[in-house]
């Protein structure tokens, strides 16, 4: 094992994903305390151009057409591969839907531990300690880090890029697709994209948010009220959309949309850690929730414990009186 | 054909949470169990296949906590042909991910199932997600975040989420694992009566197994986020909250 951490970068067809360098800069961090080195491992199809962009100390590059999409098997065989010939002390993947297929393959695969959804990975007396957040981010496991090669899947949106100095440019080395890519499973991946939506709830400047607290179909009306009268959109996070209340282009999170409107009001929003990662940067959030400890009120600049229904008729009344 | 779905309860994170005096672990007996909302799923889109292609859902699950049967029973109601309850010297412990799947595994292997559905995450996997780690150790290929899937041609073609819309197709040589984010329709609802209906005709399978020797992170202590946010709480009846709201809106200019 070397005092060396390595960075999975997350791309979708050659274009980076914000989280790349949300975890090139934690790797940077921590590297920083104690003179590790950051290895970036860029996996994709044709990637060389990504290669001079990622601020690590190495860049290690293995291109092949069935790693085009980074999917599954053949990127966590990859990954495998590379991590088994020189293990790094620790392994950072983003704890996406992708990297999510990856972590506890990898981490089961080499029988090394797994930290899974890390929102925070900091020195405490000389010991590096990992923050997990746990049960729908009511609770925060703190995990020490064993000297030993540990994956960590950390959470996107959490760990900041902006004081990431530009890096000198770091060494780039190719290494061949392992013979494994021959034998895949995997029979034919195939990305689409989504057809332009009604609305583009990315653009709007005021958002009235929905979440289970609205109880049936019928309840939506008010919401609708309400946002119209405000001259906002209406969205609302994932288990309205699944139940197919409203339509996927309507859904906010980590599996929807990222947005940051100037009004962000939730209605019935419990706030789920993959709820919160699409609607923390909002720059206005008003949250109205019956569970005093619901985690929307940790974002949130303005929060009422109360009957989101009365909330919202008085505030109908006032608006359209 | 078979094919198996991992049912897990997990602790029902509306209810308050309580942290043990060992400080690493919830207060079991403050805790009221549900099933794993994303299981429910995995065991909506199995009851959906097995619908298409005549296959056998069989559910499985370690029960932690000596209230599984409830759970199982709901399966059976739902349309699943057999329950099993993998039991053992562990309850009241929180096993990890990796444990849960080195029990499950010689039960799924007994199964020989042509698939295996999961819930794509659970709120206490600390050390990450089932399914990806099912798939490691049985050596199947797998794919998580799925939001519907069919079987064809032995293959099973499954559509995972990436986001904002994006989704990713695969074709999977069977057998595989898929972690399902979403059934393609809502969960059935099952009548208690007609749970109660399977329990006097349906019985519960059981797998007694040894414990396995655990690598689970080395947890110090879990602790409830700390009051960082400076949200300033709104408080008096309805309309003085509207009044509030509207004041605060019009300073902004957002009215």
């Amino acid at each position: 094992m070397s005092q060396r951490i390595t960075v999975l970068v997350e791309h979708l067809e050659g274009q980076p994903t914000d989280v790349t360098f949300e975890l090139l800069g934690l790797a940077r961090r921590i590297a920083k305390t104690n003179g590790a080195a950051v290895e970036a491992l860029l996996f994709g199809e044709t990637v060389r151009h990504l290669a001079q962009t990622l601020p690590a100390d190495r860049v290690v590059m293995v291109e092949h057409p069935l790693l085009r999409y980074l999917a599954p098997e053949a990127t966590a065989i990859t990954l495998t591969t590379l991590l088994r010939t020189d293990p790094p002390w620790l392994v950072l993947i983003p704890n996406t839907s992708l990297g999510m297929d990856v972590a506890a393959w990898v981490a089961a695969t080499l029988d090394w531990p797994l930290i899974a959804y890390c929102e925070a990975l900091e020195q405490h007396d000389g010991q590096l300690v990992a923050t997990a957040q746990l049960f729908g981010g009511k609770i925060l496991a703190d995990v020490k880090l064993e000297d030993r090669p540990t994956v960590i899947s950390a959470l996107a949106g959490t760990f900041a890029t902006d004081a990431l100095p530009p890096a000198p440019p770091g060494t780039i080395e190719h290494r061949d697709p392992p013979a494994e890519l021959a034998a895949l499973r995997t029979r034919s991946v195939v990305l689409e994209r989504p057809e332009a939506a009604d609305v583009d709830i990315t653009r709007a400047e005021k958002i009235v948010a929905v979440g289970r607290g609205i109880e049936s179909k019928d309840n939506l009306e008010l919401a609708e009220q309400v946002a119209e009268a405000l001259g906002a959109v209406l969205a609302a996070s994932r288990p309205l959309v699944d139940a197919g209340w409203l339509p996927r282009s309507r859904q906010v999170g980590k599996s929807g949309l990222k947005v940051k409107p100037k009004l962000y009001f939730a209605l019935g929003i419990s706030g789920a850690p993959e709820h919160l990662e699409g609607m923390k940067d909002a720059e206005l959030i008003i949250a109205v929730n019956k569970d005093p400890k619901a985690p929307i009120f940790s974002v949130a600049d303005y929060g009422v414990v109360a009957d989101l229904f009365e909330v919202a008729e008085a505030l109908l009344e006032r608006l359209e009186g | 054909m078979t094919i198996v779905v991992v049912m897990e309860q997990v602790p029902d994170v509306v209810e308050e949470l309580v942290i043990a005096p060992s400080g690493t672990d919830l207060d079991r007996d403050a805790v009221s169990y549900v099933i794993n909302e994303y299981d429910d799923h995995a065991l909506e889109e199995a009851l959906l296949l097995a619908e298409a292609t005549g296959d056998e859902v069989v559910a499985v699950g370690i029960d932690t906590t000596g209230e599984l049967d409830q759970a199982l029973y709901t399966a059976l109601a739902k349309g699943a042909r057999r329950a099993i309850k993998v039991t053992g010297d562990f309850e009241g412990a929180w096993l990890s991910t990796r444990a849960a799947a080195q029990l499950l595994v010689p039960v799924i292997k007994e199964l020989d199932p042509r698939l295996v559905l999961t819930g794509v995450q659970a709120p206490d996997d600390l050390d990450g997600q089932l399914a990806p780690t099912l798939s490691a150790l049985l050596g199947w290929p797998h794919a998580s975040v799925v939001i519907s899937s069919e079987i064809a041609d032995g293959v099973v073609r499954a559509r995972k989420e990436l986001w904002a819309g994006i989704t990713m197709t695969l074709e999977l040589e069977l057998p595989a694992v898929l972690g399902v984010q979403a059934a393609r329709q809502a969960p059935r609802y099952v009548p208690i009566s007609r749970v109660r209906q399977v329990m006097r005709e349906a019985s519960i399978e059981t797998r007694e197994v040894e414990p396995v020797g655990d690598l689970a992170p080395s947890l110090m202590r879990l602790r409830f986020p700390a009051e960082t946010s400076q949200a300033e709480m709104l408080t008096g009846n309805a309309s003085e909250i509207a009044d509030r709201l509207i004041e605060l809106l019009r300073a902004r200019g957002l009215l």
